[in-house]
């Protein structure tokens, strides 16, 4: 069979990734499993349809549904014409033809500056950088030029029809340039919007307001979810509002703070800490990093005293610090134990390291021990 | 990128997902591109590449082929046979480098005085600038570097607006924001300029993949320096311009010198205009000091560009006669008698020694322009500098469509602060609302 041929030589060329003849169904030591377990989304506000799909899946008909409401828009980036390498863009082309879904060349300041052009020109943009890691040559583009369009020329040109989207975070087995969550260093760029769904229902939801938000967004996606995060998504168009954050779980002992993968994490530790401590936690979403939901964190923070931010970026000065200084200044007086931050090590991020890299739920649950402790 | 591609797979991949995956690519590639990889031995058939085989070893350099000439009309040892411009056009053309020319002279002598804080000249430049401006449309939309202000006076750009916006008054329409020289106009289709290198190349494309999807019979201009070319982001737009066959003539001002640097540090090749084929563009390199070269090559290119939806590449040679910037002195680092040469035989002059052996232009006429083109100036100098900067609050406005909460904070702190300690601020200088 010559399927079994290619399966057998992809097996051979990637042992690492899981597959093998032998002893196929046996769980090996040395291959990670994923370090959280999904939370389905519980929110049933939305009335309407829904369908069973993952997060590459909600993505990929987030697009749909853009290309389809407004004839101008495209989508660019490397490899998106197949269908991606993570699949969201399949048959986008075959539906709208070559000059609305295609490849370009292999080149990340390229992306972002064509995307600010069509954006500039009117034209709905949707770019994809493959992979976040991969951000940084287009970093001069985003920061110098899709940022500050708006405000350089008082308002005359702007560039808030472009969306970047971009998959981010660990994945088990990423190593250094396919695990990074860089927002914090667009975090400190006034003039973007920032998101990072925590599930497909929030994909397609903030995507669909990236596109329609006047102004220059980028949407991180953590990749990790793409398969593994399935919701029952409304079929019908619908967007979440940017800069609100979601309080995902309620509670009255600790407040966790996180966003993409790490609310999972986070859900996870709030079971752990009922079962084991006895007390509840308050898990917030942030879902958008700029600009922030402050409002809704500090409440939170007044309310429960003691706050918990996680992160898989590195420590120092990742977005955590932002949100800790914060709270600090807003709520001094309410606040009984110094506020924790459990995040990636400020190393690079490892590739046999990294369930020893990752806050994961055991560093998340030792933090909020010890700051009920305190 | 086949890693880039398996690490997407992921880990959850089991026998089926393999098998799904392999089908679906092998379909989605039969569907798009054929490509024929037949190995032959004759004949090679290598993807993307249209060759021969050869038995010679041979490497392959400048020294292999000439070098792109140099197209000129004035002194040109041949007459040149090109469809007639209209005598008011030439006029027009003429009083418009004066024009520049003339602005440039005060707004520098200005920034010497410590009047405005910064400004760059055009000298020696102005053919490029008015040449290609009078060869497009205003529906063709324009990206530049800095130093193209000619383009925005051939557009209508008033000399009352370049006066506003160097000074950063409440009239200046990006409200002071940005630096002296950084014009931009939406009615006339001209980008607002940036400061950091090249970033406007990629732009430009984008913008013209745009216009060829619209269906406008229209195209991008997009202007750069020689040693803006180095940077990555040209690459990165000549190669998408060619490669999604987009409708812009990118314009290459190929002076000499990136601040200090002569060209000769900038590249080892045939200037610019050597990389176009490269890339797949078609390429002309023009005499940047001659006006009606520049008027035909970018006619020329504008015609090519609309209907063939395609790029071009022109790289204008000429000489940057003044300073960088009012920051810089340029003898540091380059001759007095090199300057001297080329100031002795200017584009304004070459351009005037051929309207005056056509019979279009005169002294009297010189002198007459020249006055009035200075009375307005100065007048609309004074008039600028008269004028109350923008209210401070704008400094808070237009980082977004809306303003979001955490800037509207801060901008209501800073009300406060101004307020506490108004006499330690220029809040004279400033509009109130």
């Amino acid at each position: 069979m010559i399927f079994s041929k290619l399966c057998a030589r992809l097996l051979n060329a990637r042992a690492s990734l899981g597959f093998n003849t032998v002893d196929r169904f046996v769980q090996r030591e040395n291959v990670r499993c994923i370090h959280f377990t999904y939370y389905k989304d519980k929110n049933t506000n939305t009335s309407g349809e829904t369908e069973n799909m993952n997060m590459y899946q909600a993505i990929n008909q987030g697009l749909r549904s853009a290309l389809t409401n407004d004839p101008d828009a495209v989508i660019f980036g490397e490899d998106v014409a197949f269908g991606g390498v993570f699949r969201c863009t399949v048959d986008l082309q075959k539906e709208f033809g070559k000059d609305r879904v295609f490849n370009t060349p292999l080149c990340e300041q390229g992306i972002a500056g064509f995307g600010i052009g069509l954006a500039t020109a009117g034209v709905t943009a949707i770019a994809e950088i493959q992979f976040a890691d991969y951000i940084f040559p287009a970093f001069d583009q985003l920061v110098n030029e899709a940022a500050k369009v708006r405000y350089r020329s008082g308002g005359e040109f702007d560039c808030g029809k472009l969306t970047i989207r971009t998959p981010c975070g660990a994945v088990g087995h990423g190593g250094l340039y396919h695990s990074q969550s860089p927002e914090a260093y667009f975090a400190h760029t006034p003039g973007l919007k920032i998101v990072v769904p925590r599930g497909a229902r929030q994909a397609k939801g903030l995507l669909l307001s990236c596109i329609e938000e006047p102004d220059p967004c980028i949407m991180f996606e953590p990749k990790i979810l793409y398969r593994t995060a399935i919701d029952d998504v409304p079929t019908a168009r619908y967007t979440i509002e940017i800069g609100k954050a979601e309080v995902v779980r309620e509670g009255d002992a600790v407040t966790l703070v996180g966003w993409g993968t790490q609310v999972h994490v986070l859900l996870e530790v709030a079971d752990l800490v009922q079962e084991k401590l006895g007390v509840s936690c308050e898990v917030i979403d942030l879902v958008s990093i700029l600009p922030w939901d402050a409002e809704l964190v500090c409440k939170s923070a007044k309310k429960t005293g003691r706050i918990v931010i996680a992160h898989e970026a590195p420590l120092t000065s990742g977005f955590g610090a932002e949100i800790a200084s914060t709270i600090q200044e807003e709520c001094f007086l309410h606040l009984e134990a110094p506020i924790q931050r459990v995040t990636g090590w400020d190393s690079p991020f490892p590739h046999v390291f990294e369930p020893f890299y990752l806050p994961d739920k055991w560093r998340c649950f030792a933090a909020v021990r010890d700051i009920l402790n305190y | 990128m086949i890693n880039r591609a398996r690490l997407g797979l992921g880990k959850q991949i089991c026998f089926r997902n393999v098998l799904q995956q392999t089908k679906r690519r092998c379909s989605s590639v039969n569907t798009s591109t054929e490509v024929n990889t037949m190995i032959d031995t004759k004949e090679p058939s290598y993807i993307g590449i249209q060759t021969n085989f050869t038995d010679e070893l041979k490497f392959i350099n400048n020294e292999n082929y000439d070098p792109l000439p140099i197209f000129r009309i004035l002194n040109s040892s041949k007459s040149v046979q090109l469809p007639k411009l209209d005598e008011q056009i030439l006029i027009r053309m003429y009083h418009k480098m004066l024009t520049l020319n003339i602005m440039d002279k005060i707004l520098y002598e200005s920034q010497r005085q410590g009047r405005i804080s910064f400004y760059m000249t055009n000298t020696g430049e102005e053919a490029i600038q008015i040449g290609s401006a009078a060869a497009i449309t205003l529906e063709d939309i324009i990206y530049a570097q800095y130093r193209e202000a000619g383009v925005l006076l051939w557009r209508g750009y008033s000399i009352v607006e370049f006066m506003n916006q160097c000074y950063g008054n409440y009239k200046d329409n990006a409200k002071g924001r940005q630096m002296p020289v950084h014009y931009g106009s939406k009615k006339l289709n001209f980008v607002t300029i940036s400061s950091p290198l090249t970033t406007q190349l990629p732009q430009a494309v984008g913008t013209a993949y745009a216009l060829k999807r619209s269906k406008k019979k229209a195209c991008v201009a997009c202007y750069f320096g020689e040693g803006a070319a180095s940077e990555g982001d040209a690459h990165a737009a000549f190669n998408f311009a060619a490669t999604l066959e987009c409708p812009v003539i990118f314009i290459c001002r190929n002076n000499g010198y990136a601040i200090s640097t002569p060209s000769l540090e900038q590249f080892k090749g045939d200037g610019i205009a050597v990389r176009g084929p490269a890339y797949g563009i078609s390429t002309i390199r023009v005499d940047g000091n001659d006006i009606l070269a520049m008027y035909y090559a970018t006619k020329a290119a504008h015609e090519f560009c609309i209907k063939e939806g395609k790029p071009v590449l022109i790289e204008a040679m000429s000489y940057r006669i003044g300073h960088h910037s009012t920051s810089d002195d340029s003898t540091a680092y380059r001759s007095v008698n090199e300057i001297g040469r080329w100031n002795r035989y200017t584009p304004i002059i070459r351009f005037r020694e051929y309207l005056e052996s056509v019979g279009l232009w005169c002294n009297r006429q010189e002198q007459e322009s020249k006055e009035s083109i200075k009375r307005s100036i100065l007048l609309a100098f004074a008039d600028a500098e008269k004028r109350l900067k923008p209210c401070w609050k704008e400094l808070f406005t237009d980082v977004y469509c809306k303003m979001p909460k955490h800037i509207r904070k801060q901008s209501c702190s800073m009300e406060k602060h101004v307020t506490e300690f108004r006499e330690h601020y220029p809040l004279h200088l400033f509009k109130s609302t």
